[in-house]
């Protein structure tokens, strides 16, 4: 549409403005970061909130957004009870829409009438009055919560909900948050990163004593960028010699480095955070490595000289305290690959050779329990290693590494001299049996299928899995569940064993809490067997078989 | 035998002998709008109301044998008296009354209550039994006034400006597109649109209709050009070349299943407005009550879930089978 002269409108200031300095900054930010796929995006929107927020407000956000939760005054049942009264909905209706919405806080902002005592206080104001409530009865709890539903307007309900159920799960990594801050405050990332770690209250500390504090020991815990691998596609003949080249298990934990300075330790992950506090297992090093000491490696759990799973080390990230159960339960070790920084001096230029020969006298001298060498492979020929690595699964490994003796150690994920060599995924196909709506962006669609295989004439469940199927057959699935599920109410549908899948999946092992008698790791749907009728799959006896090829020792998972 | 019967043709009248919306060819089918899942290839007649048969040439073929009616006009087939009533859902949506003997049935077809501006709006019809369509049947989904979304939209176009950013917002070619013309109109300076949306709104600016005139997207405009304007485009150009052109621009999403921020997020929308041409909740309850039915059957949608609700409310309610999909749905590429 062409007109002679633009509308003056069009240049015209929004017509709603912004409300600052209230739970609606916080709510508008959230909107953002969780509609945004853009990682700049979403980086300009915190740093500009960092800039702008009142600063208990930051305090808080800071917080929220990294994983320190306030202490919860009230429930979740609670909240459903609540809402449940105030719109006079019957519960089976509200667990229907829980269900398509996939979000309690979120749930329950769209099902409350629209407000009538609309009213605007900060976002701290709403987390001390909670905190308030720790002592209240439950009548004054449903008072408060009520009175407050009335004042908020939609988008802040949902966070002031979410202030109470917690987890604002909207792809803000505590890098993002830190890099924001850093960009607001022109503080390095990696200093700020030291700076917000450890044990702090937020209804105590102003921001300012957060970042304002001595930098002499943020920059002790600076970490170097790790250098990564790419998946080598080809076979190995085509690097050359196999002289020239250290073979070693490729791991699958968390990879991190250690960092001894100024008598203080720091463990970092790759995702750059620093992660100390939750592996008490490296304490000891403090005293015994050397000052000016780095070492780069992988933090698995381990015990009696071989790694457990991948899952035990799930039982220790994403928890705040470690139990003296999971100490025992999921002990932790750090097997070292390289080492970048020695008596003070970053090494990395040097060849992986030498650096080698200098971590392995380290690592022999430490004695330590928790601090290992990652061991070399050795083989003859590319062959042999070749044959090697088919026992991967057994060390509990994902196939090995392959790294350049000369090579220096470098910055990022770059190609030549390190290679990722992976063994190939297990597959089976099997049937849907199972249905379950995803969360987040997937909620409302049936993304979580369980499947089965054939034992005799019987169905056999033996998997859950996600992903691995794009949008497109993800929505054509869903279709299909919904005209062909045997349930209309609740959860999990049973649907018509019809469609066919090949999961793949990189372990198996015996157990006893699954029907099947196995459990797998990292199942996945590797594609849509469209071509492949259900009396084609593979049946228990055949699981059964890889696990015995499997080698992997009897109730690992 | 039941006045209206759900067969795997669609909804029959054995006594007047048609069939209202069938998914399967018949010898007479009437229409209650041109959506592809109502409205589908292959009868040997078609009947509709006048203002919907341009539109039902423009996705069938010029070719089909159609007959026009007008709003509340009585017509009798073997005996059955059938008219048809504004839906609201869009240009010539109706609502289909059947009586025989006294007995009146209703097939709501596509509704919402609220009315935006160029379609006739929602009528609610007396009768004994209705059929109501249910796809966004639950309490969740509760429309904001037009006026508010309307001017939130505009306010977004305006902070894209601000940032030098095009708007591109989809919406559905038939039905949606329009509104979006008609109440953003007067707002910005320039609306252009993918030929999908050209083609329905030339044809419907011949029928008079007060729309704008809509500049088409092709590849010897300028790239200049694109700044600051405003593009509308079918779901389906989502992500596509054809959109890429626009870059830098931010991408809106018109679609009542936007009022979840799940589904907001799976579309890789910058922004969500959750504009709807179907009745939310309170509107299937309002025009459930409205008709003064004792019986409901609900078809598409939350058909389970609104018709345990309407049993519990003490009104015989059942959910029936249909193959009517949703033309906002995200799962059915538009066709
Ligand atoms: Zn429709
Ligand atoms: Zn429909």
């Amino acid at each position: 549409m062409r007109r002679k002269s633009p509308p003056p409108m069009a240049m015209k200031k929004p017509l709603l403005t912004r409300k600052h300095n209230t739970v609606q900054q916080f709510a508008q930010l959230v909107q953002l970061l969780s509609n945004s796929t853009k990682t700049n995006e979403k980086l300009d929107a915190l740093s500009q909130y960092f800039a702008t927020a009142p600063d208990k407000d930051k305090t808080w956000v800071l917080a929220l957004f990294s994983g320190r939760r306030p202490k919860r005054t009230v429930n979740s049942t609670q909240l459903k009870n609540w809402c449940i009264q105030a719109t006079g909905l019957p519960e089976w209706l509200f667990n229907e829409c829980y269900l398509t919405v996939g979000d309690l806080a979120e749930t329950i902002a769209l099902l409350l009438p629209p407000h009538t005592h609309p009213a605007s206080f900060p976002l701290y104001h709403w987390l001390q009055q909670l905190q308030q409530l720790e002592k209240a009865t439950e009548a004054e709890k449903q008072a408060f919560i009520l009175q407050a539903w009335d004042a908020l307007d939609d988008s802040e309900r949902f966070v002031f909900n979410k202030l109470i159920t917690g987890g604002f799960r909207i792809g803000v990594s505590q890098k993002m948050m830190v890099n924001a801050l850093a960009k607001t405050y022109d503080i390095p990332a990696a200093t700020l990163s030291h700076m917000i770690s450890g044990n702090w209250d937020p209804a105590q500390v102003t921001i300012e004593a957060l970042l304002h504090q001595s930098t002499s020991g943020a920059d002790a815990s600076r970490p170097y960028p790790f250098y990564l691998a790419y998946a080598l596609e080809d076979t190995p003949a085509g690097l050359g010699p196999i002289e020239a080249w250290q073979a070693e298990w490729k791991w699958d934990g968390i990879r991190g480095q250690i960092i001894k300075r100024e008598g203080q330790l720091f463990v970092w992950s790759r995702g750059e955070e620093l992660i100390t506090d939750k592996f008490p297992e490296f304490t000891p090093l403090t005293g015994s490595l050397p000052d000016g000491t780095v070492i780069d490696g992988e933090i698995l759990t381990y015990a009696n000289g071989s790694p457990l799973p991948f899952q035990t080390l799930q039982t220790r990230i994403g928890r705040k305290n470690v139990t003296r159960k999971q100490l025992q339960e999921a002990p932790v070790a750090f097997l070292s690959y390289d080492l970048l920084e020695w008596e003070g001096a970053d090494i990395r230029e040097k060849p992986l050779i030498e650096r080698r020969s200098i971590l392995t006298q380290l690592i022999d001298l430490q004695q330590q329990p928790a601090l290992l060498l990652s061991p070399e492979v050795n083989a003859a020929s590319w062959d042999e290693l070749a044959l090697i690595r088919e026992g991967a699964r057994a060390q509990i490994s994902e196939g090995l590494m392959l790294k350049k003796k000369s090579a220096p150690y470098q910055v990022g994920r770059k190609r030549g001299d390190w290679w990722k060599w992976k063994i190939d995924p297990y597959t089976i196909d099997a049937v849907m049996i199972y249905a379950q709506k995803g969360h987040g962006r997937r909620s409302n669609l049936y993304t979580d299928y369980t499947f089965a295989v054939k034992d005799g004439d019987q169905l056999v469940p033996f998997t859950k899995a996600y992903s691995g199927l794009t949008d497109k057959e993800i929505a054509e699935v869903d279709n299909w569940i919904k005209r062909h599920s045997l349930e209309k109410f609740g959860p999990v549908r049973t649907v018509e064993p019809k469609l066919v899948f090949e999961i793949a999946f990189e372990g198996i092992a015996a157990s006893n809490r699954h029907k099947s008698g196995v459990a797998l790791r990292f199942p996945r749907i590797n594609r849509w067997r469209q071509d492949k009728p259900v009396s084609e799959i593979n049946t228990l006896d055949d699981l059964k078989t890889l696990l015995r090829q499997s080698g992997s020792p009897e109730d690992k998972v | 035998m039941e006045l209206l019967q759900f067969t795997d043709k669609g909804i029959w009248c054995a006594a007047g002998d048609f069939y209202i919306d069938p998914w399967k060819p018949v010898q007479r089918a009437v229409i209650t709008h041109a959506h592809s899942d109502h409205a589908r290839w292959g009868h040997q007649s078609y009947l509709s109301e006048h203002a919907g048969i341009p539109l039902l040439k423009l996705r069938l073929g010029a070719d089909i044998h159609i007959q026009g009616v007008a709003y509340g006009e009585n017509i009798f087939l073997n005996g059955v008296k059938l008219s048809l009533h504004p839906a609201g859902h869009m240009i010539g949506s109706a609502q289909v009354r059947v009586e025989y003997n006294g007995e009146v049935w209703v097939a709501s077809g596509d509704y919402k209550l609220e009315a935006d501006g160029i379609s006739v709006p929602f009528e609610p019809v007396r009768c004994h039994t209705f059929i109501t369509e249910s796809t966004f049947g639950l309490p969740v989904y509760r429309w904001e006034p037009q006026q508010q979304l309307f001017s939130r939209i505009t306010n977004w176009i305006y902070e894209n400006q601000q940032a030098g950013k095009a708007s591109v917002i989809t919406a559905y070619s038939l039905g949606k597109a329009q509104r979006l013309l008609y109440h953003l109109q007067d707002k910005v300076s320039r609306i252009m649109g993918h030929g999908a949306i050209t083609n329905v709104n030339e044809l419907l600016l011949s029928q008079g209709y007060p729309l704008p005139t809509l500049e088409r997207v092709t590849p010897d405009i300028p790239k200049a050009a694109f700044k600051n304007a405003v593009i509308i485009a079918p779901p389906s150009a989502d992500d596509s070349a054809w959109m890429r052109r626009f870059t830098p621009y931010s991408l809106g999403v018109c679609s009542g299943w936007m009022q979840v921020r799940g589904h907001m997020r799976r579309r890789n929308a910058d922004a969500g407005f959750a504009l709807s041409d179907h009745a939310d909740w309170n509107g299937l309850l309002q025009a459930v009550t409205a008709t003064g039915a004792s019986k409901v059957y609900a078809t598409h949608g939350f058909s389970s879930v609104f018709a345990r609700y309407l049993g519990e409310k003490g009104i015989d309610a059942q959910e029936v089978t249909t193959a009517y999909g949703d033309e906002e749905t995200i799962i059915n590429p538009e066709t």
